[in-house]
């Protein structure tokens, strides 16, 4: 049967005679996702630059005046650095907690067990999230019994209970740590798989050798899968660049905890400033478009190997 | 410590003699070499690790707990002591809680308007994905790899550079028709068909190029047309991969914050449940007999999903940013 078909298919048929012709199928089979790419994300995505450069009301030019007034003002200022502070810290630390905790996950038995549990906030909404933590940080003042796990077990060790989401000294560090528990499991599943691919006789013929296991770490693991720690490093980026609901469900972007995407939204429904809106807007894309080439050549690598 | 052979065990009594006139045992008498202190050592390690691994699963866990066991304590006590006193008797446990949000807060329609958005958000772009990654894997055409690549380019743009211009466009569609696309389901689930494409087409156009090129080119020679190719052998043979994005596009849908606030933000009978919560956050701070229950009611479906379907869920990370 599949001979015949195997010899069939060197004779001249229709199909591979009507291939050679100009043909409107496939344009109608990627028509519609081709029509609401277009519309609701390359049209949308050239129309914000166009706005950017005009007033808060679309009416005038105003040249670079909003990315100027982003980049003088004070409060916005403290977005950028904000935002800059989420992007290091949170990345870093998703990163390399995650792979610490796939090494260590690797060699326990109820290894599906804890992964799981480490897993499981990924499913949640950032908004459960923000309320779970909100009620980990929350705060009554000294003397009070403390209901927040956190301030319990300050006081419990002789401390003083701390406002930890309104407290500028750390209410960022805070909201980082939220986000860290979100989002540590989605690079550990990752990183663990790659891990799992080294080929035990290396890590043996290591251990041979007399290699301790943070040499092995160092020496061995990192750089074997240093391809899958860069994709899920850049895919911390994209995300943490865009960070909006954490901040908006905990603080609202209030006592110096704003960040980009929600002083986005606030100059958008609140001041209704569509210009400065849309500054902020292609500033983060301008800081993603490096990580869009990076992901462009790594997938045409993978093509090339296909 | 599967080389303990007699070879090693002989080793431990001369081990400096043992390598050398054994070279066959070789490798085996050098991992056995002190077998005792050794043994010791990575027991000594090994219940290291446990305990830490333990400590961190903890760790990740007993936040929700601490949310779980809260929504269903009293109001009054739950701001009179920490939860975690909860967990010794005298036990006072109510559903109240549940009742209150489901019905005084609107938490049961909000639930609905959840679904409502989620199901078409999450089967639209699957349909329209997929035939479009059928097209991009199996035909020839000029411009494809372009418009593949750019689609994939997209994937990344922020969706904050795109709700301005689709605002004014819904608003210009309003002015033209009559008919309300902001605050409406229909304008949500085109946002969400949208934004979802991208990664849609990379992941099923991967997925489908892999299969075996024979399958599609037998079935063309035996008079099969492309929609019968692709509803009678591609959409099964893809079935666990399909699997893997629609449960990718509902939690994604199903958390979103920023679309629904933008779109939806202004009609509260039609906010799915993240607006309500962000909603309840904002005017109820501290009322925890509220947000509890309201978060845990929430979060009660991607866990069922979660757990039910973790394979999928898991073969959908990898597959998006591992294998590529």
């Amino acid at each position: 049967m599949i001979k015949a078909i195997e010899e069939q298919r060197s004779l001249p048929t229709k199909t591979t005679a009507r291939r050679k012709r100009f043909s409107l199928t496939p344009w109608l089979w990627i028509g519609l996702a081709v029509l609401f790419v277009v519309i609701f994300l390359l049209y949308p995505m050239f129309f914000t630059i166009w706005l950017s450069f005009l007033d808060a009301t679309s009416t005038h030019f105003v040249g670079l005046r909003n990315y100027l007034l982003i980049f003088t003002n004070s409060s916005l200022l403290e977005v950028l650095r904000n935002n800059l502070l989420w992007l290091v810290l949170a990345t870093v630390a998703t990163v390399v907690l995650g792979l610490l905790i796939a090494v260590l996950v690797d060699r326990v038995r109820f290894e599906s067990v804890a992964k799981a549990a480490i897993f499981v906030p990924m499913a949640l909404s950032f908004v459960a999230a923000g309320v779970i933590w909100r009620f980990v940080y929350e705060y009554e003042p000294p003397g009070q019994p403390q209901i927040g796990l956190l301030n319990a077990l300050v006081t419990a060790l002789g401390g003083q209970p701390l406002a930890w989401i309104t407290d500028s000294r750390f209410n960022n560090f805070a909201l980082i740590a939220v986000y860290v528990w979100m989002w540590t499991g989605f690079c550990m599943v990752i990183l663990s798989a790659a891990i799992k691919g080294i080929p035990s006789e290396i890590l043996e013929a290591a251990r041979c050798d007399g290699a301790g296991e943070i040499t092995i770490f160092f020496r061995i693991i990192v750089p074997m899968i240093s391809p899958t720690i860069a994709v899920v490093t850049t895919t911390m980026i994209i995300n943490i660049l865009k960070i909006f609901d954490i901040v908006y469900v905990m603080t609202g972007g209030d006592y110096g905890t704003n960040v980009v995407a929600v002083e986005y939204y606030q100059q958008l429904f609140n001041f209704n400033n569509f210009g400065v809106a849309s500054a902020l807007a292609v500033l983060l894309l301008l800081a993603i478009i490096p990580i869009m080439y990076f992901n462009i050549r790594r997938f045409r690598v993978q093509e090339a190997q296909r | 410590m599967s080389t303990m052979n007699p070879e090693a065990q002989s080793s431990l009594v001369t081990p400096q003699k043992a390598a050398p006139a054994l070279p066959m045992a070789g490798t085996a008498a050098k991992v056995g070499r002190l077998p005792l202190r050794q043994r010791l050592l990575s027991l000594v390690n090994h219940s290291l690790v446990a305990v830490i691994v333990i400590l961190i699963a903890l760790v990740w866990s007993v936040p929700t707990l601490g949310l779980f066991i809260s929504s269903f304590r009293p109001p009054s006590l739950i701001h009179a002591t920490g939860w975690w006193t909860a967990l010794v008797p005298p036990w006072s446990f109510t559903i109240q809680n549940y009742e209150n949000v489901l019905h005084a807060q609107g938490l049961g329609q909000a639930f609905l308007n959840s679904l409502i958005i989620a199901i078409p958000g999450t089967i639209i772009p699957t349909l329209v994905a997929a035939f479009a990654a059928y097209a991009f894997a199996w035909m020839e055409f000029p411009g494809r790899d372009w418009i593949f690549l750019t689609i994939v380019a997209l994937m990344v743009i922020p969706v904050q550079m795109t709700l301005i211009p689709v605002l004014g466009l819904y608003t210009m569609f309003t002015q033209a028709t009559g008919l309300q696309l902001t605050g409406n389901y229909v304008g949500i689930w085109l946002m969400h068909t949208a934004l979802g494409l991208p990664f849609a087409v990379y992941l099923l156009r991967n997925f489908f190029a892999g299969l075996p090129s024979d399958l599609f080119e037998s079935a063309r020679i035996d008079g099969a047309s492309n929609i019968n190719i692709f509803f009678r052998i591609l959409l099964p043979l893809s079935v666990p991969s399909l699997a893997s994005l629609v449960i990718f596009q509902f939690m994604w849908v199903w958390n979103d914050l920023l679309v629904a606030l933008v779109f939806m933000g202004g009609n509260p009978d039609r906010a799915p449940m993240t607006v309500t919560i962000a909603n309840l956050v904002n005017s109820y701070g501290s009322n925890w007999e509220v947000l509890t229950a309201a978060a845990f009611i929430s979060m009660a479906l991607p866990l069922v999903i979660f757990f039910t379907l973790q394979r999928y869920f898991v073969r959908g990370i990898l597959a998006g940013s591992v294998k590529g």
